[in-house]
């Protein structure tokens, strides 16, 4: 605490941070004051009149006033009372005028049973309508495959467009008309363009906007079976809360992480869950019949007796192992074919990329930042990544970063950082300096000043700007005027910034832009600065890939390898091969195999080549650790029982070992016994058993339920199956029951299943859950970050320069276009992902289309890596000439390599 | 499609402001100068103009309920609802107006003669009640002078 005041409310003495609000420090203290338009997010603005308190003079003061206590600042000394009778008076005759026009259909309403107004309504004690008029009534729109619209049902405090316009900085969503008919949402119907667009889900205290998808599988918040989990559709790990009921899963929520995510999700990790009810979904092991080539179903015995039949006559195994498999997986492969037979299946050039990132964190000196220490930087570089699409979370971070600078302003003025309506009247549209240097315009560039150009003289203009600060990085020569001007411009900014960052990533799969991005956090830091970086990477689990202790190797490197080395059977972990190399290399690389073994989750171009498929489980089926890209270690929890036939990859594994007679690994039994091998093994993973606390942790005796108590109907759930009440499934990976039974306590803040608290159904019991409002969760915010820089020695500077880029005569020089919605491979198995996904295209410059003639759709002919593509062209302003976009990872989109040169030909 | 005239009238409002967002009303009223309304098509058209989002136009459009954005009658009556009006008894007036010419709150007649519209004070509370037709500024208004007033306008 930076400030501390004593307070007095209802006659109890606290002492309390004097830089926050009264309402914020109400409810750090966990008192129950009632709020709508606050958000600890977003600060405050006084518009509901819900939380009103009493102040007082002084002790002699027997009167008081009424004031808002989210818009009063702390004063040391201050009286307050919250039970004062005028004051709940007071709120409970607001919740009334705010409840003269609400439907009251909470029966009929997804929000119901979490619902904030639900909650504040019943703690002011509002309990009967006086209002005997015409209510008013709304159209509703359709906003995408998202979102619900329920306009009836709003209560007018402003929080939706305050998050999504504000906060999110969207600009198709906003609030019209005025007095008792004002309308939250779009100027006509149409899909919400914000890629944040589901936190409306969470922001908005009732049910005008709820979880579309929820919405087609319903069930009641008290009626799902919860766990922790951790995103994974990129690799910044968002935690998540996923939920199920009847074997399928309905919902991801976010799960509050006050280092990580805070309170939100991106939609891709939000909306994508539903690739687990996918009907591509592998729900029981499959044998290929030798001569018919179809795949037979098998129960799990028999697929461990069959799959030893196949290992029994080999005489090597070759692993290939996957960075959206946890780490216990992985290394589960890697101890049963060695580390000489295991391939990080990855591009070889990636996993270089990758490796140098982590090599460069490691050794410093910049520090790798969290999630919230990327809100708090003033100056932001970013180098090469479109992070709306690779990172979506660290995009919605830099709205925020951005207003770093502006915010300070407000201090001569003696307005605390919390008056969000005064700050902003003041700081207007003003942004804090943030450059993005990438080839392809980008969401984030209405807030950034913008640098478009090929990788190497992105990397140029990095270089340049590092030399700013050390001799000791290289002089760049023959830089451009654009370059000179821009580079001396971010200098400056750097030279002010009190918390400069510097983002970039493999994306553009250039060294240069990696090693760029280091000098200047280099350069900053031994010129006496300080400097942190930040480093995307491609998928959930890619840092701890990197931080193994394995070859290295990837995709290209096991195929050259069995050129020399033959080997009769492929074991592939969760990963489709044909996303990673190209089609032939990778059907001629599988043919080489007597057997292929493959354990994965969702049907795909590998697993149909598969001699045998094993059922893995999916995040929501398996328990497990990820690294994110800060190089946080965290643990997902499986959601549900998926019964016999689905385990955790790690569990196939270690069954397929304990068969082939590899009796050692008997051992391995829990999770625990897994993770504690690996950081035996590999010290780089020191501690991660300890992320969460072990399975036979107990509080007063008592597991954790994944279920909350007023979980209704296991007695009759599946009687339709056995009038028998089945014994629940037992967990012995982790302090979680699949019950409702346990204790109903708060748990520790790395096995939080949901968010409750009494008289709190909706997600804003959080609150009760942090030690200070906005800040970390009782018992600190989970999850170990493993990357510190090493101190003392400054590592050398990075020296080779890439040549300037020349577009060629006639060739074309490719560039990546990622897709939040499209790039990554498992959301897109989600309907509405899916929907929203682009169809195949290649993207051409407005410039060079012209000069060729070409309009936009038209079909071109694509020559590249030897072969002819028929695509629909996109074009498009600001990609410089000599530059092709070619989407990432769409469905139908053939790989055509990043920083390769293609030809064009007209249809 | 805006008119040359109307863009070149916005333009000029540009010029009295920092920001060309800010001139966003003085464009609605161009535009409701020479269409008597501003359509969907409209409020794209001028959003453009002036470098937002049809949303963010649209907000401000449909909070001042004197640019409107359904088509008006010949002309359109503003009577003022608002606290000292209430006092004074406005609502025999407006009951009048209604019976009168069969029409309610946002309504048009079929003639196409009149729109009635709800106005948030006329700045005239000395005078009450009040209602303007066409920017004519009606006071001490009783609901037997109101044919008398109807009568001006065709």
């Amino acid at each position: 605490m930076a400030k501390t005041a004593k307070i007095t409310v209802d006659g109890k003495t606290y002492e309390v941070d004097a830089t926050k609000n009264l309402l914020e420090v109400c409810l750090s203290l966990k008192l129950d004051l009632p709020y709508f338009c606050w958000h600890p997010a977003m600060g405050s603005v006084g518009a509901c009149r819900q939380c009103a308190v009493k102040k007082f003079r002084d002790e002699n003061d027997k009167v008081g006033k009424l004031f808002m206590a989210c818009m009063e600042p702390i004063v040391d000394g201050m009286i307050i009372s919250i039970q004062d009778a005028e004051a709940k008076e007071f709120r409970k005759g607001v919740i009334e005028w705010l409840m003269t026009n609400h439907p009251h259909d909470c029966p009929v309403c997804d929000e119901g049973g979490e619902c904030h107004l639900q909650d504040m309504t019943v703690m002011t004690g509002h309990d009967y309508r006086r209002y005997r008029f015409k209510k008013r009534t709304y159209k509703n729109q359709y906003l995408g495959p998202f979102i619900n619209h329920e306009m009836n049902r709003c209560i007018q405090c402003y929080r939706c467009v305050r998050y999504y316009r504000d906060y999110a900085g969207g600009k198709d969503f906003d609030v019209f008309g005025v007095h008792n008919t004002v309308y939250f949402g779009r100027h006509e119907d149409g899909v919400l363009e914000n890629e944040f667009s589901g936190n409306l889900v969470e922001v908005c205290p009732t049910g005008v906007f709820t979880d579309k998808t929820l919405g087609k599988h319903y069930t009641r918040k008290w009626d799902q079976t919860y766990a922790p989990s951790i995103c994974v559709h990129c690799s910044v790990g968002c935690n998540t809360i996923a939920a199920e009921r009847y074997g399928l899963l309905r919902r991801v929520q976010s799960r509050y992480n006050g280092e990580v995510n805070g309170y939100f999700l991106c939609d891709r990790g939000r909306f994508g869950y539903e690739f687990v009810n996918s009907p591509k979904r592998i729900r029981k092991p499959l044998r290929k019949n030798k001569e018919t080539r179809q795949f037979e179903e098998l129960g799990s015995e028999d697929a461990l007796k069959y799959i030893r039949k196949l290992l029994s006559d080999s005489k090597r195994i070759i692993g290939i192992g996957s960075a959206r498999a946890s780490l216990e997986s992985n290394f589960t492969l890697l101890s049963f074919v060695e580390k000489q037979n295991f391939y990080w299946g990855e591009s070889d050039r990636n996993i270089q990329l990758i490796q140098k990132q982590y090599d460069i964190l490691r050794n410093g000196p910049a520090r790798t930042p969290s999630l919230r220490d990327i809100e708090k930087c003033d100056v932001v570089i970013v180098l090469g990544e479109d992070l709306t699409n690779t990172a979506p979370m660290i995009a919605l971070a830099l709205r925020q970063s951005v207003r770093q600078e502006p915010v300070q302003s407000a201090t001569p003025y003696r307005i605390p950082h919390w008056q969000d309506q005064a700050v902003r009247e003041l700081t207007q549209d003003e942004k804090g300096p943030i450059f993005i240097a990438t080839p392809l315009a980008t969401r984030l560039d209405e807030i950034s000043e913008t640098y478009r150009a090929a990788a190497d003289d992105i990397a140029r203009l990095g270089f340049m700007v590092a030399n700013s600060f050390s001799d000791r990085s290289p002089l760049v020569s023959g830089a451009t005027d654009e370059q000179k001007k821009l580079s001396g411009k971010i200098s400056e900014a750097l030279k002010k910034a009190k918390r400069p960052l510097i983002i970039a990533g493999p994306s553009l799969q250039s060294e240069a832009v990696i090693e760029a991005a280091a000098n200047i956090a280099n350069a900053m830091i031994t010129s006496g600065k300080t400097c942190e970086l930040c480093f995307t990477v491609p998928e959930v689990n890619s840092m701890g890939m990197a931080m193994m202790d394995i070859t290295h190797q990837g995709i290209e490197s096991a195929f050259e390898a069995l050129k020399n080395k033959p080997a009769d059977t492929l074991i592939i972990l969760e990963n489709d091969l044909y996303r990673r190399a190209e089609e032939q290399a990778v059907d001629s690389f599988l043919g080489k195999f007597k057997n292929v073994i493959v354990l994965d989750y969702l049907e795909n171009s590998t697993s149909l080549k598969a001699d045998a498929v094993l059922s893995s489980g999916s995040f929501a089926e398996s328990d497990g650790t990820f690294v994110n890209n800060e190089g946080r270690a965290q643990r997902f929890y499986q959601v549900y029982d998926a019964g016999e036939n689905i385990k955790e990859s790690w569990r196939w594994l270690r069954d397929i070992m304990l068969n082939s007679g590899l009796h050692e690994f008997g051992k391995w039994k829990i999770l625990s016994d897994f993770t504690n091998a690996l950081s035996k093994a590999m010290p780089v993973f020191d501690g991660i058993n300890n992320i969460t606390p072990p399975p036979g942790f107990r509080i007063a005796g008592e597991k954790i339920p994944r279920e909350p108590f007023r979980y209704s109907g296991r007695t009759a759930m599946f009687a339709n199956k056995s009038v028998h009440e089945p014994k629940p499934p037992e967990d012995i990976d982790s302090p979680l029951s699949f019950t409702m039974e346990g204790y109903r306590g708060k748990p520790p803040s790395s096995i939080i299943p949901f968010f409750w608290s009494p008289g709190w159904n909706s997600q804003q019991a959080i609150n009760k859950y942090q030690i200070e409002i906005g800040g970390a969760l009782h018992g600190g915010d989970p999850g170990k970050r493993l990357i510190e820089p090493k101190s003392g020695k400054t590592p050398a500077f990075f020296t080779k320069i890439p040549q300037a880029f020349s577009p060629r005569n006639g060739d074309w020089f490719v560039v990546p276009v990622y897709h939040i919605f499209g790039s990554e491979e498992l959301s897109v198995n989600a309907p509405g992902i899916n929907e929203l996904t682009p169809k195949p295209y290649v993207m051409i410059s407005s410039e060079d289309a012209g000069s060729l003639g070409l309009t936009s759709e038209k079909q071109i002919e694509l020559e590249a890596q030897g072969k002819t593509y028929s695509l629909p062209a996109k074009l498009n302003l600001g990609l410089p000439k000599g530059l092709i976009g070619i989407p990432k990872g769409l469905p139908g989109m053939p790989e055509i390599k990043t920083g390769s040169w293609v030809r064009l030909k007209m249809g | 499609m805006l008119t040359e005239e109307e863009k070149h009238e916005i333009e000029e409002e540009f010029k009295l402001y920092p920001y060309k967002s800010a001139a966003a009303i003085e464009a609605l009223k161009v535009v409701q100068k020479h269409r008597r309304w501003v359509s969907d098509e409209s409020i794209k058209d001028i959003a453009q103009l002036l470098g937002i989002t049809p949303d963010e136009l649209d907000s401000v459009a449909t909070f001042y309920n004197l640019i409107y954005r359904k088509p008006v009658g010949r002309n359109v009556i503003h009577i003022c609802n608002s606290v000292s009006c209430w006092v004074m008894g406005y609502e025999s007036v407006l009951k009048h107006l209604i019976d009168h010419l069969g029409i309610t709150y946002g309504q048009t007649s079929s003639d196409g003669r009149f729109t009635l519209l709800p106005v948030q004070c006329l700045g005239t509370c000395d005078h009450a009640p009040a209602l303007m037709i066409n920017g004519d500024l009606y006071r001490d208004l009783t609901p037997d002078i109101i044919n008398s007033i109807l009568e001006k306008y065709q």
